[in-house]
């Protein structure tokens, strides 16, 4: 059989890899923006602007410093992590208590600043990041050839998705963590450093973004404003998912990945917004969302 | 007389005489119009309590649509303008349609969503031109009766329209129907229990913000002559947000004074640091959130009520 549906199953099994590959950029942003409105109620709109720096911060490295892209995995998200602490101790701790709407326009203004600032540094252009040797060329698996790089990407995002779960659900952090989210001044009163928990948090989400972005930046031309439409697309999967569930971040964003690959083999005029139409359906059909307990 | 209403009389008067005296009338009017398109948005985020982060939507779709039937269809400038309010009009219904179904940031998200949505179908469609946009509009003239080539001619017009917007969401405000949009914006959960059917509150005022946003959008098609892809652009919806949250949300005149503010920024600003304008933007954004959430009007404001 060498047809789906008309459709010739190598281009629908290349696609639905492709898919895979933004699904699994989609779910690990927009599990950072789960567990970052988990605990502190703030829609993390800089979140596409971490996602870039992350990617940024990689391919400087490796141009000044010569750091690795294996380095640069580790390196990127410590340091835009960091730099998202700051953020958080210096700026969006004074928005606690207030209408949630602030934290989100407050991190529009820090993307804009952000995004502003890599594309006058680096200009609009975008520069490709080489892939590593290791994972050049690909892998030919009889039924279809699949480059080793998006398998990887695939792996180490699963990987990520389901290490981020564990620790969440099944450790003494988590643990934790989750108790704040329920009642964060009577974790306090039990002698949990709160502040610094919400920190670390803000802190660890925009690190997984720096981490997406440094996964994407060899298959995609990095730049400042690589973050400004995907964030869009992300906040559309947490309408479809819902913020409650982590499960249903990483679920929905492959998922969607997946709806995305699809439409470019069935209709490829729709295949930037398919995401947003299956999101106006499920409003209608399910508003809570899928995995949603407004 | 209150030292506002001198100050609101200087300002009209300023206004009326502003081309007479020199100030460079397609300025003045791309400030009108954006000051338009804040208070239809601050009708919504300030009286109803509802961020909607995808206006550019209805500015933009009303501005493709007039500029589409005075170029490729010949119409006249009024038909056109109307048939662009009419279309920014249905739009607002299907968006707002979806997005009342979720509340708070959520609603906002989903707004921004489907504003993207139709940014793609406005990159896409046969009928927008593209990355190109639509240029060369002409202005034609008003009912063939007012020839609106001259600049201060369309000033006057557009002046008159701005104008009318300001007093209608005046008039809306203090209505009835004004005072329940207020009680949502309050307390939603009270306002229900008074039986009122919010949710169709929440669609008309979501459908006659997006209505006058459409008139802003159209107006300034006509003003600058082109319809581009930044007049749907996301950047577009935040930067509305800025003009409204800068002057002061839920006051009447906040809008107009943060339009005038972020307008004259651009202008003036990208000629002296380039690009650097969107690092300064985000920076007044993250200014306003953190030191003054009132805005400068509401702030004012708050600070003579004080005295």
């Amino acid at each position: 059989m060498t047809e789906i549906f008309g459709f010739p199953v190598v281009v629908v099994l290349g696609q639905l890899v492709l898919g895979l590959v933004n699904g699994s950029f989609y779910a690990i942003l927009s599990l950072g923006l789960a567990v970052i409105f988990g605990l502190m109620r703030v829609v993390n709109f800089a979140h596409g602007a971490f996602y870039a720096l992350g990617a940024v911060t990689a391919l400087l490295g490796l141009k000044l410093l010569g750091v690795n892209y294996w380095a640069a995995l580790v390196l990127a998200p410590l340091v835009v992590g960091l730099l998202g602490i700051l953020v958080e101790r210096l700026l969006l701790r004074r928005l606690a208590g207030l209408d949630p709407l602030y934290g989100l326009l407050l991190t529009f203004g820090i993307a804009l600043a952000i995004e502003g600032t890599l594309q006058q540094l680096f200009g609009s252009s975008g520069e490709s990041y080489p892939v590593p040797e290791a994972l050049r060329g690909a892998l030919n698996l009889g039924f279809m050839i699949l480059p080793r790089y998006r398998a990887w990407v695939i792996v180490a995002s699963l990987a990520v998705c389901f290490g981020t779960w564990f620790v969440i659900e099944r450790t003494r952090l988590g643990a934790t963590l989750r108790a704040a989210t329920e009642n964060a001044p009577l974790l306090q009163a039990f002698g949990v450093n709160v502040p610094l928990l919400v920190a670390l948090t803000y802190g660890g989400g925009v690190a997984l973004a720096a981490l997406a972005g440094v996964l994407a930046a060899p298959v995609i031309l990095v730049n400042g404003t690589m973050g400004s439409s995907i964030v869009i697309v992300v906040f559309a999967v947490v309408v479809i998912g819902g913020m409650g569930s982590i499960l249903g971040a990483i679920v929905s964003g492959l998922l969607l990945g997946l709806a995305e690959g699809l439409t470019k083999v069935v209709y490829p005029e729709a295949s930037n917004i398919v995401v947003f139409v299956i999101m106006a359906l499920v409003l209608v059909l399910r508003p809570a969302g899928l995995f949603g307990r407004e | 007389m209150r030292p506002a209403t001198v100050a609101l009389g200087i300002a009209l008067a300023a206004a009326f005489a502003a081309p007479l005296i020199g100030v460079y009338p397609v300025f003045l009017m791309k400030l009108l119009c954006f000051a338009m398109f804040a208070c239809a948005f601050n009708l919504l985020l300030g009286f109803t309590g509802m961020l909607s982060f995808g206006h550019a939507a209805f500015f933009g779709a009303a501005a493709y649509a007039t500029g589409w039937l005075v170029t490729a269809r010949g119409w006249g400038t009024l038909p056109a303008i109307l048939a662009g309010v009419a279309a920014a009009a249905a739009l607002g219904a299907a968006i707002g349609a979806l997005a009342i179904r979720r509340r708070g940031i959520y609603f906002a998200m989903i707004t921004m969503a489907l504003a993207q949505l139709v940014y793609f179908v406005c990159l896409q469609a046969p009928f927008t031109g593209g990355e190109n946009g639509l240029q060369g509009l002409p202005r034609g003239s008003l009912a063939g009766l007012l020839p609106l080539k001259s600049d201060v001619a369309m000033y006057y017009v557009v002046l008159a329209a701005f104008l009318g917007v300001y007093a209608l969401i005046r008039r809306i405000v203090h209505s009835p129907f004004g005072q329940v949009l207020k009680a949502i914006r309050e307390n939603e959960s009270r306002a229900v229990s008074l039986g009122y059917e919010i949710e169709r509150y929440k669609l008309v005022a979501f459908v006659l913000s997006a209505t006058l946003a459409g008139l802003a959008g159209s107006l300034k098609a006509l003003v600058l002559g082109f319809v581009t892809l930044s007049d749907v652009l996301q950047a577009n919806s935040g930067e509305v947000i800025l003009m409204t949250l800068l002057g002061g949300t839920g006051t009447f005149l906040g809008p107009v004074v943060g339009a005038g503010l972020v307008v004259t920024l651009e202008e003036y600003l990208s000629d002296v640091v380039g690009g650097w304008v969107t690092v300064i933007i985000g920076a007044v954004f993250v200014a306003c959130v953190l030191l003054f959430r009132r805005g400068l009007v509401g702030e004012l404001a708050a600070l003579r009520s004080r005295r």
